[in-house]
């Protein structure tokens, strides 16, 4: 039993209107604003010391996060093991053989800070049904709204560093992750890691300046003598120490269409735990995607007319022939 | 054309009281996610944030649930009128597994109590694949109540309420079609935004018409599966001839989807990955395997005629689209590292707890309810 003409010719009807809309545009990927925010982590002069950790916990109110207390005791130091609802900010070890040296890939070891990276073209903003994340349109900040999140955790589900985590433990748990010490900036405050660096490893500046400064890092040769300034790129204190031979780019520069933390190291960054990313954002993809089946929802509505027109036919000539039917039948 | 008929029987049968019992476990447990959190009982963590509720309740629950979809664009839009007797009892189970596909989501909101933000114009984010799939599956959840309702009204004998329903019945029928043709599009679609995080087996800009295509195969298939059940059940003969020709419209959608399948795998260069010995290329063998064997079974003549061999190939299609649905989810999925996920024993005994709420309120309504339409077909293709 094969279609007959005259449904085969109403179905690439159907087809045919969906495929008519078929020709939106690739959206490119969002371009950062010219007064974003920047922070620069440079691995090779972060000495571990994990004060960003504990001026991020409070700057931000955060809670210990122990993994080693014992059953029914109380925890005595935090002891995160990854960012997660308690913690959003932490510092990480790469080691390698019998990790003699620092920022050595082979029989090495490198430290690695762990946070949002403020995408330029955030995944989580895009995916977020009711912009619970939004991305501040100067600083360029992400920044989270539990007032209107429904805790779907899509955000968390797609965003490429596994940030945004949602408390899984409470009744009524939000979703937690850095906001680039949002409340801090708007006072006029550095981030609360950032305040608390004793090296400058975890620098804070405009996205250029951040840029420039890394640039400037690369363009260095290994084994000359640097004055990185702490806090800020600009800051009249600087903190002299030997150049490293780092990796030869910038992550976050393209990653996922950019990211407005940037991070310098002398060991790979895939060995770090940061993932490659392709220079097209997922958000472009995705929304790409989504607005080439719906443009502009042209395409769905002239389905469900469409559609109506169909059935209108279909069922009305059917319920004709019941009625029909019963009436002989009486 | 046969009428539907209420089967009658005894509600309280042994079956129903052992489904009742998982119901009970599955809500007090409900009960707990409420009161203490969704960690209580669930394994779901910040490295794999999604977990069985939305992957099998919502995004396996709701194709399962197609079986309405399907038969509604076989019987109203291609105008074949002969499969109409099997619209009813499908478009049942098309109610029960939408609505609990949407009670899951409820569940599974971290922040439910803000979920009216959906509807708010001015809050949503129409860049996302989640308010499209929200919105769009809660509308299908009301649609399928609106066409189910002339069944519920016969049974009171509302007259007047079904002639008005009948009359707009063409309104419920062709947003029946279009709501699950956007929403099962989009649970594929909603991987894209995942890009590296999801394996290139599965990440494909053209997840949202692979989607769309398994769970039209899967709705065909969950109609000739689930007659074959509840003609066992009920002791009723098979509709066999009509699952015949069904099958046949089947295997066209089949062989469109194992096309593209496999022509967007090579295309992209990513078929390599599929003979890597590792789990991902294992579990997307089995997927593919899964959807071939039926196309092999239906080819032939004498395998459709064969109630067995058709039995076996509508499980078949059925495996294959959860395969696909939990391999793209779940398996495809890379996740903060360090992290693995098995649902819990109480994630899980939560998702028994809402099929066995399913099969409960299903059995109660063919009971009670003029649903399925029995035996007359024997004559009917005889002749
Ligand atoms: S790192 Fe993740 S949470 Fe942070 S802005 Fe990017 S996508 Fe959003
Ligand atoms: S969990 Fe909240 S912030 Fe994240 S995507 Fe869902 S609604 Fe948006
Ligand atoms: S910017 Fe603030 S929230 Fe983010 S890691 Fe630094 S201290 Fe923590």
């Amino acid at each position: 039993m094969s279609l007959d003409r005259r449904n085969f010719l109403k179905l690439t009807g159907g087809a045919a209107v969906l495929g008519a809309a078929g020709t939106a545009e690739a959206r490119p990927n969002k371009e950062p604003s010219p007064d974003a925010v920047g922070m620069l982590y440079d691995a090779t002069i972060c000495i571990g010391c994990k004060a960003c950790m504990a001026g991020c916990k409070e700057a931000n109110d955060m809670p210990i996060d122990s993994n080693l207390a014992e059953p029914g005791q109380p925890p005595i130091w935090d002891t995160p093991i990854d960012i997660s609802d308690k913690t959003l900010n932490i510092i990480k070890v790469y080691k390698q053989g019998s990790a003699e040296v620092k920022d050595r890939e082979f029989d090495g070891f490198s430290f690695i800070k762990r946070h949002c990276m403020h995408c330029v073209d955030a995944v989580c903003i895009s995916v977020c049904p009711v912009n619970a994340m939004r991305k501040n349109p100067v600083t360029g900040v992400v920044t989270y709204h539990p007032e209107v999140c429904i805790g779907c955790r899509y955000c968390a589900f797609a965003c490429p560093y596994n940030v945004p985590a949602y408390e899984f433990e409470k009744p009524l748990g939000q979703i937690r992750k850095c906001q680039f010490c949002d409340h801090r900036l708007k006072q006029g405050q550095l981030p609360g890691c950032v305040e608390h660096c004793p090296t400058g490893a975890s620098l804070f500046g405009t996205r250029k300046q951040i840029l420039e400064e890394a640039r400037r890092r690369l363009s260095m040769r290994p084994g000359e003598e640097y004055e990185y300034p702490m806090q800020t790129v600009d800051s009249p204190h600087k903190h002299v120490a030997t150049v490293k031979q780092y990796q030869p780019y910038i992550y976050g520069e393209k990653e996922g269409g950019g990211t407005q933390v940037m991070m310098l190291a002398a060991v790979p960054y895939d060995k770090l735990g940061l993932p490659n990313l392709p220079e097209k954002s997922a958000a472009s993809r995705s929304e790409t995607v989504q607005h080439t089946v719906y443009k502009g929802f042209l395409a769905p509505s002239l389905l469900l007319l469409f559609l109506l027109y169909i059935t209108n036919k279909t069922v009305r000539r059917e319920q004709h022939e019941e009625e029909r039917k019963q009436l002989e039948e009486e | 054309m046969s009428i539907p008929q209420p089967l009658g029987g005894p509600i309280w049968t042994k079956p129903f009281k052992v489904f009742a019992v998982f119901a009970a476990i599955g809500l007090t447990l409900i009960a707990i996610r409420f009161i203490y959190g969704l960690g209580a009982i669930t394994n779901m963590s910040n490295g794999y944030p999604m977990g069985l509720w939305i992957v099998f309740d919502l995004v396996i629950g709701t194709a399962f649930a197609c079986g309405g979809y399907a038969l509604a664009i076989t019987v109203y839009i291609a105008n074949r009128w002969e499969y109409h007797d099997l619209v009813r009892p499908a478009l049942m189970t098309s109610v029960f597994g939408y609505t609990l596909g949407g009670i899951a989501v409820l569940l599974d909101l971290g922040r439910y109590w803000n979920a009216y933000n959906i509807f708010l114009p001015w809050q949503v984010n129409p860049n996302s694949v989640m308010l499209e799939l929200a919105v769009c599956v809660l509308l299908y959840i009301g649609v399928l109540w609106l066409e189910f309702l002339p069944t519920l009204l016969e049974k009171i004998g509302f007259k007047k309420g079904l002639h008005f329903v009948n009359h707009l019945l063409f309104v419920f029928i062709a947003l029946g079609v279009w709501l699950p043709t956007m929403h099962q599009s989009s649970m594929g679609s909603m991987l894209i935004a995942l890009g590296a995080k999801v394996s290139p087996l599965w990440q494909t800009d053209l997840l949202p018409l692979l989607f769309l295509l398994s769970a039209l195969i899967m709705g065909f298939s969950v109609v000739i599966f689930e007659g074959a059940l509840s003609a066992m059940g009920f002791w009723k003969p098979m509709e066999t001839p009509l699952f015949i020709r069904l099958a046949r419209i089947i295997r066209w959608v089949l062989a469109a989807f194992l096309i593209i399948r496999l022509s967007d795998l090579i295309g992209r260069g990513y078929l390599g990955l599929a003979f890597n010995g590792d789990l991902r290329g294992n579990m997307f063998l089995l997927e593919t395997a899964l959807f071939a064997l039926p196309l092999y079974i239906l080819a032939s003549y004498k395998h459709r005629e064969n109630r067995q061999m058709l039995f076996i190939a509508a499980s078949s299609m059925l495996f294959a689209g959860i395969v696909l649905r939990f391999n793209a989810f779940l398996v495809g999925f890379s996740p903060r590292p360090g992290y693995v996920y098995f649902p819990a024993a109480t994630e899980i005994m939560v998702s028994i707890g809402m099929i066995s709420l399913e099969i409960l309120a299903f059995l109660y309504f063919v009971k009670r309810f003029p649903v399925l339409s029995f035996g007359e077909h024997q004559t009917k293709t005889a002749q």
